[in-house]
């Protein structure tokens, strides 16, 4: 396979473009999403390519867009909605959470609805409390539905494949602040399957379970620390519902220590269902109790020098794993 | 006689079965014969304390889905209400299955996992009852949006009450389809409750029909209690629908003769007998049995016959329902995901 770098957000735009291209069930429909090509240039192009039938602009009515997408996926189109920040599923929960989520299992399991719900989530722009939130703990505790967190351009691409051939309803967390992050694509089309974690880096002292974003900071972390003489292996998940436990509880029979680190806020965040399947799975391998870095519990902040106290990074990362292997 | 108590209208009730066939308004009265039959029969299991959950009867309001729905094929889709029985039973939707889900069994609609609010059928179009008020207007939408993005000739109708009307999900669906020019139907059952809240204190209209203009789409009001006349002014959305016009909402002034929940009110009255009493004298069956009969278009043993059959076939339905198996625990996370 030929294997470029793309940036995260044009990773994206490929990996719809030839899902498009190959599948005249595949649409596009959202705010912006065809005129502008989507605030974050994620629809670039697609318009120019498949036209007004398959590029779908919408009036702002979150409920009425999902709702759109659930319809037509309940009759086998493979609608992909785009809602602009990951915070405005707020006005719409109703449609994908009583609606797309549960409608398969209370109508006896005669339905399918494969819809692809895409949003830009993430903190670190200044975009303040409305515009920055990472939600996955709301989603990922709704049975039927499966959340999707990449962290590099290329699972962008590999997860957006996985997502819209996939029979149920699939929210894409794009981080807003990796959208320009270049990795190594290949050109072709390929699946990152979901439920499958990837250790991105071995180690043996310490396993940092990382989500979305945080897996780079995570990474930048062990750099730093493998000079200190501390070895850790990072752990991403790239899908938390379904989440591989497996691969992640593996790993803590190995390491003994487990940091589990996202920017949601800590307090019923993913990082304590990790931490209570780690303990499930792998208590008597653990050296020490699973330690969770995420935000306090509070509203994202706006300026700057909040927003950076707020959200996990490298350095409270490798503070974290300093403190757990210093512990046994 | 004119209805007194909460709901105004301005629908010209003059006879209007004329030019209609006996087959066409045969098929009308079955349609409601077979929800009346169906909701009496639950509501007597409901009071026996035989189906677990709640039960909202669609008993009185049988013109809206009769004449609604014989418009319709079963190509055409249409999602419904927490009052969706009737809905369902005038899509098609065969009482065996229906009554074995009200019960939670296995050969239920649902096999059990759905119960009596979100009753479908895929292979008739019926994209299912709703629990969330409104929540079923955006997904009709979307189906609509399916059948012209496919090009199939088929349409979606999505039926609401009064109440709905008020909830965001109903002006944002109906932007929606109106801008997008989709062949979608809103037919909005005004019983003149929002549950237990009536009509003059939930909204400042009286007619949910004025909202469509707002939106730029057609509407008419039409008298619920006559299938004919629902029938006939649900005809012209659907056709416009049909047409590539886009979007229509049909108002249907009727009532519910049962509480909003169960069979009768356990709590304070927020409606008159007088107010019942009168809706109760045009009753929808009974208006269509006696102008047919005065008209000579069908004979009484006609209707007799499909009473007759339609009790049998509840009679059927409900042994059949209470002899199915209740649902094994073991399969209790079956189907949260499509594999």
């Amino acid at each position: 396979m030929a294997v470029r770098e793309l940036t995260y957000v044009k990773a994206y735009t490929e990996a719809l473009h030839q899902l498009m291209g190959a599948d005249d069930d595949v649409f596009v429909v959202g705010e912006d999403v065809a005129g502008y090509g989507g605030v974050f240039h994620m629809y670039d192009g697609l318009l120019a390519a498949y036209g007004e039938r398959r590029m779908i602009d919408t009036p702002i009515s979150e409920t009425a867009i999902v709702g759109l997408g659930v319809g037509a996926a309940a009759r086998g189109l493979r609608p992909v909605v785009d809602i602009m920040f990951m915070d405005f599923l707020a006005v719409c929960l109703d449609q994908l959470v009583n609606q797309a989520a549960k409608m398969k299992f209370m109508f006896g399991g005669e339905v399918r609805v494969p819809m692809v719900l895409t949003v830009a989530a993430g903190a670190g722009l200044s975009a303040g409390a409305q515009h920055s939130q990472s939600l996955e703990a709301w989603l990922a505790h709704t049975p039927g539905l499966k959340v999707a967190m990449p962290s590099s351009a290329h699972d962008v691409k590999g997860l957006m494949v996985t997502a819209v051939r996939d029979d149920n309803p699939v929210v894409m967390m794009l981080n807003k602040k990796l959208l320009g992050a270049k990795g190594a694509v290949p050109e072709e089309l390929y699946e990152v399957p979901f439920g499958q974690a990837a250790v991105l880096r071995e180690g043996t002292d310490v396993t940092v379970v990382a989500l979305g974003r945080m897996v780079v900071e995570a990474t930048a972390a062990a750099g730093t620390l493998a000079a200190e003489g501390i070895s850790v292996e990072v752990v991403d998940p790239r899908t938390v519902q379904p989440l591989d436990t497996a691969t992640i509880a593996e790993s803590a029979r190995r390491t003994h220590r487990v940091v589990v680190v996202h920017e949601a806020v800590t307090f019923g965040g993913l990082g304590a269902e990790i931490a209570a399947q780690v303990t499930d799975a792998a208590f008597d391998h653990l050296d020490a109790p699973v330690l969770r870095v995420g935000a306090p519990f509070a509203p994202v902040p706006f300026s700057p020098a909040l927003e950076n106290a707020y959200l996990p990074d490298r350095t409270r990362i490798a503070e974290a794993c300093r403190q757990i292997t210093k512990r046994s | 006689m004119e209805p007194v108590g909460a709901v105004a209208t301005r629908t010209d009730r003059a006879p209007s079965v004329e030019g209609l066939d006996a087959a066409s308004l045969l098929d009308l009265h079955r349609r409601m014969v077979r929800i009346r039959v169906f909701e009496t029969e639950a509501g007597r299991l409901m009071e026996s304390g035989d189906l677990p959950g709640f039960l909202h009867l669609y008993v009185g309001q049988e013109a809206v889905a009769a004449g609604a729905l014989a418009t319709l094929t079963d190509a055409d889709q249409i999602t419904s209400t927490h009052r969706g029985h009737g809905h369902a039973v005038a899509k098609g939707a065969g009482f065996r299955k229906m009554f074995a889900e009200l019960f939670g069994r296995v050969d239920g609609y649902c096999h059990g996992r759905g119960g009596s609010m979100h009753i479908n059928d895929l292979s008739i179009g019926m994209l299912g009852a709703n629990g969330i008020v409104g929540a079923g207007l955006p997904i009709a939408v979307g189906a609509a949006f399916a059948a012209r993005y496919r090009g199939d000739g088929s349409i979606a109708m999505t039926f609401f009450g009064d109440g709905a009307s008020n909830i965001g999900a109903f002006h944002e669906a109906a932007n929606m389809a109106a801008v997008l020019q989709l062949p979608v139907v809103f037919v909005c059952e005004n019983n003149g409750y929002a549950e237990f809240t009536a009509q003059a204190r939930h909204m400042r209209l009286d007619d949910v029909a004025d909202r469509a203009a707002a939106y730029g789409m057609p509407s008419e009001v039409c008298d619920g209690m006559d299938a004919v006349a629902v029938r006939q002014a649900c005809r012209r959305a659907v056709d416009r629908a049909r047409a590539g016009e886009g979007p229509s909402l049909v108002e249907a002034k009727t009532y519910r003769y049962y509480d909003h929940q169960g069979v009768k009110g356990l709590r304070k009255p927020y409606r008159t007998q007088e107010e019942i009493d009168a809706w109760k004298a045009r009753d929808a069956i009974e208006l269509l049995e006696a102008r047919a009969a005065a008209d000579g278009v069908v004979d009484a043993a006609e209707f007799a016959r499909v009473w007759e059959e339609t009790r049998a076939d509840a009679v059927d339905a409900i042994a059949f329902a209470r002899a199915s198996p209740l649902p094994d625990p073991a399969t209790l996370t079956r189907d949260v995901y499509t594999d």
